[in-house]
């Protein structure tokens, strides 16, 4: 196979970078760049598991230096001979190294392609590729949890409990069809009744736990929204303090959403401070204002902030509408003052309400209650198996909507032939979902999910 | 020592119905064939069951006439009585199944071999294949008699070193009491073939004297007869027997219970692995202990006999004991045995070494069909023995060989489980064995078929047209009833509430109301007055694929998913322990079979899906 290369670190302004380079050349290509100064050994020379000092060179001139570390094959992450190279972080000096290594012989890695490799030469098994997918992507502690669980098998076993009741199923249906003359009890439409509506109602539950499971992998989008002054951004200050979880923050002016990501708990929200919504002649402020409201619509959880020091206002009521139906939080704040803000009037809006003091930086533990109780964090416990993304998401929904076609043609009144191959089908969505069934577009699509570098 | 006698394109060695469907099919080809049986009284015998078809059964016996097959024609000349199976299961599972007079099956088959052109009828033993360069040279008889050939189809049946079981008494033999081949066995090893060792079972045949039947439920045939072939015409088809259905009871289980240590199976003297598919009594009773009764069918021998068959009583006990049990069961108080129940083990090949050409992979020209590759059952050796058939003369004409899919028919199924899957017991058909039970029903063999078959040349000219002026009805009328609007009449709308389903409001396309479970093509005659005069297979098909339709273009889905798999070939022969990825199991079975294909790979038992994933990944890496 080709020997290829990628940075494996971030794009990203950092203190380093590193490059890997795997396949049968990846030493030769190394020799040919890397100048050691800290060993008398060239790269093609040293053993597994070491490493070098040296200056990156293309031919006399000196780009880099860096670190350079040998695995020999098998004994690497792909299980071919890897190097990586660790030169100064920048997005220039990197690229300008990277370009160096595909002069001298090696290929751009696609997507996943090293973890491919590694897959190939049985250094992983496909659901630990998935699960490696999810523990290098998982934001929060409960995120990696669940990544870890989904390694061990819970999920499958959950599916495992479904499947096996419809395969069941499916025995009966074909002993009965293929034993006419053997006394063999009719198969009646109440135990198909029964069976596919118990699995249609697991798969159920067990995709309402999608998306709690989702914001526990991947965070809540997160927005902030309130009239001018109610004190949103002395909330977003107050959240800021919290443990950060990765450095994601994108500049924009105050009257621009900004963002940041911050831990609560088990939870990572990734902030946006939106602009006040009120009605404004501000050409400047109207953008931000837009926005806001745009942001209001995507949003996965909305803090909605009020003063409750001030009169309830037409503004703070159509705040309130567009909340409704959302996972909305309505955070009464500045507490310590006199209450004149009539909150029973929206309050229906709203599936959690908070009392807080942003400005004495009070009431933080009862939003991280109110957030998880949101998204039900209090059911979802790690072992009990959960989807873990898109891919097994959708092979859920799709088993679930055969035995819910199943039952609509029993209903009908379809024949039993027709009946047992929409079973068959969802039993197929389900082996699929487990990765007891083959299929390219499941390997594909484990792959596609995974970073170039990776 | 051997003498030269005469030379053909095509030897086959067997002439039950694995053998007889392959040197028909190979002499219809224009290819010089030669039939060999040891006894010519025991041509195309049923030694089991004298019934032909069944659930999946029935639909080997419609794609084998489809294609230009016999078997299909010859029941329909024999049948006694015709039952289509699973009536209220709905038409995927429709099975054709007739009872036939054995001596006339017999003797039918017998003539229509010898009249054929081309064809040489040989009684004789044959115990030697000689191969030379990696093909087939010659096969030698047991007279010394050689016969050069160019391929060779060894359709042994239960023969081969048969060795039948009675109690403790065992004895070398052919079934029904013929000679068993004795000396192919030796030879096959010589030139590499592996055989291991089956064993199958026959029920006791009893007089008709003996048998009360008052006290028996009576079966008769359909009102409606259909045939198997699409040459007979369903004029005249008649019943002329019925069947009779009893039961075991708990004496009859303990009295097999008190003896089941005189069943050599259970002492272990038979080494054999039996059918899990067509248990003998005795089996049935162990492995569902919980059940109080089994059901046994009695079945006419044929009309110049007073044999009956006992469905369902196949067994290896002692002839004390068979005549105890049998007494037990209510109408056979008296019964009196004409021959006895045995079971029988024989020799057969491992189909993993066969290429879906039947052919096997280290020797050329040699092919393998029925029993001898493992199955159980008349209508998968006939299955087999056409492709075989085929094959051979194809082959000898420098023609490229076929093979069937699975998504094309059963035959192409059953051959798929063997040569990919292997069998670890004898494989009987069933429908749940295909994944695309919908496309492939046996009321549209011909749809899937007979282009094929006429395009080899095993289907006449005239077949065919009528063949394509069926389709080009059934085309047009679906046109037509998907055109047409009913209007929402008093009398529509009644009928629609008698049959249990709602009224319509506004007028309704005639195949909306056909979609509907409850209302099928023929129930809207009286309100479609310009509906052409069809025939009944005509119209058959016009309501199954309207009704269908969704079902059908689900199932037509899947085979394109799964064809995308097909297309990935994997090279030939290859070492798949260069692949590092892939479990020891894997490795194991990849070089055993060699699969063409990821397809075909990720359907060996012991290739998991994460192996198979492997392939496809190594299989990108190899572009």
């Amino acid at each position: 196979m080709s020997t290829i290369a990628a940075i494996s670190t971030p794009r990203a302004q950092g203190g380093i970078s590193v490059i890997r380079i795997s396949g049968e050349n990846a030493l030769e290509i190394a020799e040919k760049i890397f100048a050691p100064v800290s060993t008398s050994l060239t790269a093609t020379q040293m053993q597994g598991y070491t490493c070098a000092y040296g200056n990156i060179i293309n031919g006399t001139e000196t780009v880099d230096d860096g670190v350079l570390t040998v695995f020999r094959a098998p004994k690497s992450y792909t299980g071919e001979d890897v190097v990586e190279i660790s030169c100064h972080g920048g997005i220039f000096v990197t690229d300008k190294v990277l370009q160096l290594i595909f002069a001298n012989g090696a290929t751009p890695a696609e997507a996943g392609e090293f973890t491919k490799r590694a897959f190939l030469n049985g250094k992983m098994s496909l659901t630990q590729a998935e699960a490696v997918m999810d523990v290098i992507s998982a934001d929060g502690k409960a995120g990696l949890r669940c990544a870890e669980a989904l390694k061990e098998g819970a999920l499958y076993r959950r599916i495992k409990a479904v499947s096996d009741t419809t395969l069941q199923l499916l025995g009966s249906l074909a002993a009965w069809v293929d034993y006419p003359d053997d006394d063999i009890p009719a198969v009646d439409d109440e135990e198909i009744f029964t069976t596919l509506e118990q699995a249609v109602q697991n798969l159920d539950q067990l995709l309402s736990t999608y998306d709690s499971g989702r914001i526990i992998r991947e965070g809540a989008d997160t927005a902030i929204v309130g009239k001018p002054n109610v004190g949103k951004s002395t909330l977003m200050n107050l959240l800021s303090g919290c443990e950060r979880s990765i450095v994601t923050d994108i500049a924009g002016t105050t009257r621009d959403v900004v963002e940041e990501s911050v831990r609560l708990g088990d939870i990572v929200l990734r902030l946006s401070d939106t602009a006040g919504i009120h009605e404004t002649g501000d050409v400047v402020e109207s953008v931000g204002v837009e926005k806001a409201l745009k942001k209001l619509e995507t949003a996965d959880l909305i803090l909605a902030v009020f003063d409750m020091g001030a009169e309830i206002t037409a503004e703070d009521r159509e705040l309130a509408e567009k909340c409704k139906g959302k996972n909305a939080v309505a955070i009464l704040n500045k507490s310590d003052l006199e209450q004149r803000f009539d909150f029973s009037a929206i309050s229906d809006n709203f599936s959690e309400t908070v009392t807080i003091s942003a400005g004495q930086g009070e009431g933080l533990d009862r939003l991280k209650t109110a957030i998880e109780n949101i998204y039900k964090l209090a059911n979802i416990n790690s072992d009990m198996g959960i989807l873990a993304n898109e891919r097994q998401r959708g092979c859920a929904v799709k088993a679930k909507a055969s035995f819910e076609e199943a039952l609509g043609a029993l209903r009908a009144g379809a024949t039993y032939d027709a009946v047992n191959i929409l079973i068959d089908d969802g039993e197929n969505y389900l082996l699929e979902l487990t990765g007891e069934r083959a299929s390219e577009a499941v390997v594909n699509e484990v792959f596609s999910r995974f970073c170039v570098g990776k | 020592m051997s003498h030269y006698i005469d030379s053909y394109d095509v030897a086959v060695i067997g002439a039950g119905h694995a053998g007889v469907e392959a040197a028909l099919a190979a002499a219809r080809l224009g290819a010089k064939t030669v039939l060999f049986s040891i006894s010519l009284d025991n041509i195309a015998n049923l030694p089991c069951n004298p019934s032909i078809g069944g659930t999946a059964k029935g639909h080997l016996v419609r794609e084998i006439d489809a294609m230009g097959g016999e078997m299909g024609k010859a029941a329909d000349q024999c049948f006694i009585q015709s039952r289509m199976l699973n009536r209220g299961k709905g038409p995927a599972v429709h099975s054709l199944r007739v009872q036939a007079d054995r001596v006339k099956y017999h003797n039918h088959m017998k003539k229509i071999c010898e009249s054929q052109e081309n064809l040489h009828v040989k009684q004789a033993e044959v115990t030697e294949v000689h191969v030379e360069n990696g093909a087939v040279k010659s096969i030698v008889t047991h007279l010394g008699g050689e016969y050069h050939c160019k391929t060779a189809i060894i359709a042994t049946g239960t023969y081969l070193k048969g060795l039948i079981h009675v109690g403790d008494t065992s004895y070398e033999s052919g079934p029904d009491s013929t000679l068993p081949s004795r000396g192919l066995s030796d030879s096959l090893k010589s030139i590499g073939i592996e055989l291991r060792r089956f064993k199958t079972g026959t029920p006791s045949r009893v007089h008709r004297r003996s048998i009360d039947f008052d006290k028996l439920e009576r079966q008769d045939g359909d009102d409606d007869i259909q045939p198997f072939s699409f040459e007979t015409s369903r004029e005249g088809l008649k019943n002329i027997v019925p069947c009779y259905i009893g039961y075991t009871n708990a004496d009859t289980h303990k009295v097999i219970l008190d003896n089941i240590h005189r069943s050599p199976m259970y002492s272990g003297r038979i080494e054999g692995v039996g059918p899990r598919y067509c248990p003998s009594i005795e089996d049935k009773i162990k492995r569902f202990s919980e059940r109080p009764r089994h059901q046994l069918f009695i079945e006419p021998m044929g009309l110049d006999t007073d044999e009956y068959y006992l469905q369902g009583m196949s067994s290896s006990l002692p002839e004390d004991v068979q005549i105890a049990f049998l007494r037990t069961i209510k109408g056979l108080e008296n019964v009196e045995i004409m021959r006895n129940a045995y079971a029988i083990e024989y020799d057969c090949c491992n189909p993993q070494d066969l290429r879906h050409t039947l052919e096997f992979k280290a020797i050329k020209g040699l092919f393998g069909a029925g029993q001898f590759n493992g199955t159980s059952g008349y209508e998968e050796a006939a299955a087999q023995g056409l492709i075989a058939g085929i094959n051979a003369a194809r082959s000898v004409q420098g023609k490229e060989m076929i093979t069937l899919t699975r998504s094309s028919s059963y035959i192409g199924t059953l051959i798929d489980d063997l040569v990919i899957k292997g069998c670890s017991d004898p494989y009987r058909m069933m429908t749940s064995r295909s994944e695309y039970r919908l496309l492939l029903r046996q009321d549209n063999a011909d749809e899937r078929l007979t282009p094929l078959g006429h395009e080899i040349g095993l289907i006449s000219d005239e077949r065919y047209e009528k063949f394509l002026e069926k389709q080009a009805q059934i085309k047009a009328e679906i046109k037509r009833v998907k055109a047409k609007s009913l209007a929402p009449t008093d009398e529509l709308n009644a009928l629609l509430i008698e049959k249990g389903t709602a009224p319509i409001a506004t007028g309704l396309k005639m195949n909306d109301l056909i979609r509907r479970p409850q209302i099928s093509y023929e129930d809207l005659a009286p309100f479609d007055p310009e509906r052409p005069e069809l025939s009944y297979e005509v119209r058959e098909q016009v309501n199954l694929q309207i009704e269908y339709e969704g079902y059908i273009a689900r199932q037509l889905m899947e085979v394109e998913h799964v064809q995308k798999l097909e297309e990935k070939r994997l090279p030939q022969p290859f070492d798949y322990r260069t692949i590092k990825g892939l479990s020891l199991e894997a490795h194991e079975k990849l070089n055993r079979v060699q699969p063409e294909n990821i397809g075909q790979a990720s359907r060996i038992s012991g290739v998991s899906p994460a192996d198979v994933s492997v392939l496809i990944i190594w299989l990108s890496g190899q572009k």
